[in-house]
């Protein structure tokens, strides 16, 4: 086993593992924290690739940005967890069942001969990746990459015409501009009265 | 024209339709609710025009690539592309009284079906299976979100979550399975893997070929919506709003068929000893399910999801013959059935009102005697899916049999039949409803515009006319398949 096998099995380990927890953990904070360790380590498996910029933008992205929001949401959210774990026991059997023949069955395809590939040489320290990205995604790969745009785009519309709620005109606001050009007569006003006679 | 533009016409259609989705998008800011309707006008023209740019962009017999030989127009393509765009413009115009009644007549949701129609034209002329996926997934993310749109709605937020839920873990099989199929054969074009294969000797003992192979069919039969990757079909036909399960029951079929055909004919068309016998259990267990078990059903929604999973093991009766014969009758059928299924959802949208929706079978009751025309529109959209001639069900059922036949999978071919024959009881117990049965109470006379009644009629005329010279419609198929296989 050379030393890059070394590594790449203890980080698919620790893949594995919280990819487990995620599913396992009664309290959705732990789950959200494992999924984090899961992006971690594949972050970690793609280096080993040699695809650096692909690695570093998914810590970025998913674990700087999405997950932090996500967990900001649980926490927010108190998601009473109990109900939705009704029947997770009773499921069980079926489930390890069906998991265990998935399993075997890849596992027996993968240790045949078809994926007994050689080694590919690693690349010369010269060569870039994040260049190698840059040159292919908006030229061989504009189309697709376009296409991914607009699927971002119909999950923002999607997203927002699913929870955004007119406000009704009851609730209380703050006009400022009106607040500015706001006249002394329209706040008071002078009304001329006799004075009372002394009784 | 700078020479570059004209490399990227064959893609004309589709960058049209995007950029009139976003005008869409942005005019509907401008527009008040009571001005809805020029939302509704310029979503329709815009889909028309994207007809017309796919009837003049290619020719009926070339195939032009573009795009890095990512995007291809073909016959085909343009067929489904144009059935997919004149079925979502009727469907558009059938629920427009049915969102107005109930608060979704706004201009989000023709955003996301024009988004849909997108998602389908790409998936129906990709060359790659990026691009199927992508495509796939566009309009996914539409459906998903046009079903759960009547967010306050228990039985339709559930539906979404479900359909959501179950399409997710069917994109991620058929992801699987792609990666797998990429890693062996070295790249995504649909062609190059074609060759690949083609160039190996011993594809049927290929153990990750077939692996590949096995994953990608799971992932096809989830968005099939065969017998045993059906469970979400019920649920979310009866759960959605009916607007919106006449639009998921009839153009996105269309595209899932176009997605079956490149994957399974173009790309994997060698391993056709593999997908073949998958196929033709998928076909037996959705004919003997979908017809047996929506006997039982109550309600007309759940009737008709069965009924669609029958159907659909009528189509994929059709792909497994393999032979040109096949593919065009499969093809034949799923635009015929789009154009019979979106009929039937519109009576139940026509008897639907503010206050109800007439989904149970006994809503028909008395229909004849209450509106004629309507009961027998209805009368021949049943008739058509149950195949009985003069409708255009019979010959579509007809054809696909003979192709079965054709290749020697006449056991199959045999049980198709008794399956119909067991099928046709409860579209007939469905127009025995309709044509003796007395209404229960006084029920008002249903309302619908003059647009809505002269579509229906077009639209039952059409089940009829097709049915009658159905050679019009079939050798435009049969040309689209032959020119590309």
């Amino acid at each position: 086993m050379t030393f890059e096998q070394f590594i790449f099995y203890i980080f698919a380990t620790v893949t594995i593992v919280s990819a487990i927890g995620v599913v396992t953990m009664r309290n959705p904070v732990y789950a959200a924290l494992f999924l984090i360790l899961a992006f971690f380590t594949s972050a970690a498996t793609w280096i080993l690739l040699e695809a650096e910029f692909l690695g570093v933008v998914l810590v970025l992205v998913y674990v700087g940005a999405v997950m932090v929001l996500f967990l900001f949401v649980i926490m927010m959210l108190d998601i009473n967890i109990d109900p939705l774990r009704e029947g997770f026991i009773r499921y069980l059997p079926v489930g390890i069942l069906v998991a265990v023949i998935v399993a075997a069955e890849i596992i027996i395809v993968l240790s045949s001969d078809t994926f007994n590939m050689a080694i590919p040489d690693p690349m010369p320290l010269s060569y870039s990746n994040t260049k190698a990205l840059g040159e292919i995604l908006y030229t061989e790969y504009v189309y697709p990459f376009e296409l991914a745009a607009v699927i971002l785009v119909v999950a923002i519309i999607a997203a927002i015409s699913l929870t955004m709620r007119k406000r009704n005109d009851k609730t209380k606001r703050q006009n400022i501009s009106e607040q500015v050009r706001v006249k002394s007569k329209d706040r008071l006003r002078i009304i001329n009265m006799k004075s009372e006679e002394k009784q | 024209m700078p020479e570059y533009l004209s490399e990227i016409a064959p893609a004309y259609p589709e960058i049209f339709l995007l950029i009139a989705t976003c005008a869409v998008l942005l005019l509907d800011l401008f527009v008040k609710d009571y001005q809805r309707y020029i939302t509704y006008i310029v979503a329709q023209a815009s889909l028309l025009f994207t007809a017309w740019l796919v009837y003049t962009a290619t020719d009926n017999a070339t195939v032009v690539t573009t795009f890095n030989d990512m995007f291809v127009a073909d016959p085909m393509g343009r067929v489904l592309k144009i059935s997919i765009i004149l079925i979502t413009m009727a469907v558009f115009a059938y629920s427009r009284p049915y969102l107005k009644d109930r608060g979704m007549y706004k201009g989000e949701l023709f955003t996301l079906g024009l988004f849909a129609v997108l998602g389908m034209m790409v998936m129906v002329s990709a060359k790659t299976m990026l691009l199927i996926y992508l495509g796939l997934e566009l309009l996914s993310l539409s459906l998903y979100a046009m079903v759960a749109f009547r967010r306050d709605n228990k039985q339709a937020s559930e539906a979404a979550m479900k359909y959501f839920v179950l399409g997710a873990i069917a994109s991620g099989m058929l992801l699987y399975g792609m990666s797998i199929i990429y890693g062996l054969s070295g790249s995504l074009n649909l062609s190059h893997i074609a060759t690949y294969l083609s160039s190996q000797e011993a594809v049927m003992s290929n153990l990750g070929l077939l692996l590949g192979l096995s994953f990608i069919l799971v992932g096809l039969g989830f968005k099939l919506g065969v017998v045993p990757f059906h469970m979400w079909i019920p649920d979310v036909y009866h759960g959605a709003p009916t607007a919106i399960t006449m639009f998921l029951g009839a153009a996105p079929k269309i595209a899932v068929f176009a997605m079956v055909f490149r994957l399974l004919a173009e790309g994997l068309g060698d391993m056709v000893i593999g997908w073949q016998q998958i196929l033709v259990l998928l076909a037996a267990l959705s004919l003997f399910v979908g017809n047996v078990i929506a006997i039982a059903q109550t309600n007309l929604k759940r009737m008709l999801a069965y009924s669609t999973i029958s159907h659909m093991g009528f189509v994929v009766m059709g792909i497994l013959a393999a032979t040109e014969a096949g593919y065009a009758a499969s093809m034949f059928y799923i635009i015929t059935y789009a154009i019979i299924s979106m009929g039937g959802f519109a009576v139940i949208i026509f008897l639907s009102n503010k206050e109800s929706e007439a989904d149970e079978l006994a809503d028909l009751k008395g229909l004849s005697t209450r509106h004629p025309w309507v009961a027998f529109m209805m009368l021949l959209f049943l008739f058509s899916m149950a195949g009985m001639p003069p409708t255009v069900g019979f010959y579509a059922k007809l054809s696909v049999i003979q192709a079965v036949v054709g290749a020697d999978v006449i056991w199959l071919a045999v049980f198709a039949v008794i399956m119909s024959v067991i099928g046709a009881y409860y579209y007939l117990r469905a127009i025995k409803i309709m044509y003796f049965d007395e209404a229960d109470k006084d029920i008002a006379p249903a309302k619908a515009g003059f647009e809505f009644g002269a579509l229906l009629s077009v639209n039952g005329l059409a089940v009829l006319g097709l049915g009658i010279l159905p050679s019009f419609l079939m050798s435009i198929c049969v040309a689209s398949v032959n020119a590309i296989l």
